[in-house]
């Protein structure tokens, strides 16, 4: 235990080879424009941002790209396999992004469902096989199933991300029960993924115990997005502690805390 | 020959490897990723592969996403 106030000793967040002292993991998605999303990340504190693959524009002229605001001696990239719907799709996204990035990591994502971008756990389970036998260093994107996190494991991935509501609605923690099992289950870092709506959900996911969070929208469509992303920092930082400090159980009555010894002559007394 | 770049077709000189396609459009091959017929050509490979008409390539880079 430290009784000093000043950075209370914490262990760095190990995700297959790389370390992370920030917690929080950013999208590169949605920003009003990129000198925006550029300050925001900045001000997020992170050390990872998500990017995705797509077709180049052919025929027209290359003006300044996404990676020319992104600095990468400060950020690892993490390319995603978002908008894919088979784990063929996810499989060759991934293979692509590693190439153009030369990044071993990739934010596999298989989803099953158009309107609710969830995760079909089957393509993702197949993929997820595929590229750690590829040598990706592979953070999985999925549902709060605590038993498909778990068969992920199984296979191998380095980070399991169970989602805290579907991508980009902003509805927080839905299921707190499911990733606080998958959290005390876990052997692998687990990042809460998508469904961050404000810093209170950030820190929400912290206390549970979440080695991680990652968002996007949640910053990129703020009417101040490197406001909000100074907030999901504090936040992402204050849930850290609160969960390493480690909370007084709820209950039901009150516990007073000042004396109840030593009070003065009260009337009728 | 005609190839199927990005969804259009594409027509090219024959021979020509992924190398001279690049070229061509004119874009830097250092920030992309380049598949034929659904297979990653390594950047280390674009000059040694040749292009056949009908080819399907996917010519791809980042761009901000979640």
């Amino acid at each position: 235990m430290t009784h000093s106030t000043a950075n209370p000793a914490d262990r760095v967040l190990r995700v297959g080879d790389h370390t992370f002292d920030s917690r929080l993991f950013v999208g590169t998605g949605k920003y009003p424009d990129l000198e925006v999303m550029k300050t925001a990340l900045e001000a997020s504190g992170t050390q990872c941002v998500t990017v995705a693959v797509r077709r180049l524009k052919l025929g027209v002229p290359e003006g300044k790209s996404l990676l020319d605001y992104i600095d990468r001696q400060r950020y690892v990239l993490l390319p995603n396999t978002a908008g894919c719907f088979t784990a063929d799709d996810a499989v060759r996204t991934a293979r692509l992004g590693r190439e153009a990035g030369m990044s071993d990591l990739v934010k596999l994502e298989v989803l099953g469902d158009k309107d609710t971008l969830l995760p079909d756990p089957a393509g993702t389970l197949e993929a997820a096989a595929t590229l750690v036998g590829e040598g990706f260093t592979v953070l999985c994107y999925t549902s709060d199933d605590p038993v498909v996190a778990r068969r992920l494991e199984d296979l191998g991935v380095a980070a399991v991300m169970p989602a805290g509501a579907p991508i980009g609605s902003g509805q927080g923690i839905l299921n707190p029960n499911n990733i606080s099992i998958i959290i005390e289950r876990a052997t692998v870092p687990i990042i809460v993924d998508a469904g961050v709506g404000t810093a209170s959900d950030v820190a929400v996911a912290m206390e549970l115990g979440a080695d991680g969070v990652l968002l996007n929208t949640g910053i990129a469509l703020a009417t101040e997005p490197v406001r909000m992303a100074r907030a999901m920092r504090a936040a992402c930082e204050a849930g850290r502690d609160a969960f390493l400090a480690g909370r007084i159980p709820k209950r039901r009555y009150a516990s007073a805390s000042s004396p109840t010894e030593g009070t003065i002559a009260f009337a009728g007394e | 020959m005609t190839l199927t770049v990005n969804g259009e077709a594409t027509t090219v000189p024959t021979p020509s490897n992924v190398e001279d396609l690049l070229r061509r459009l004119r874009i830097d091959a250092r920030q992309v990723a380049v598949e034929r017929n659904r297979t990653l050509v390594r950047k280390t490979d674009y000059a040694a592969t040749l292009l056949v008409a009908g080819d399907v390539l996917e010519i791809v880079s980042f761009v901000g996403g979640g």
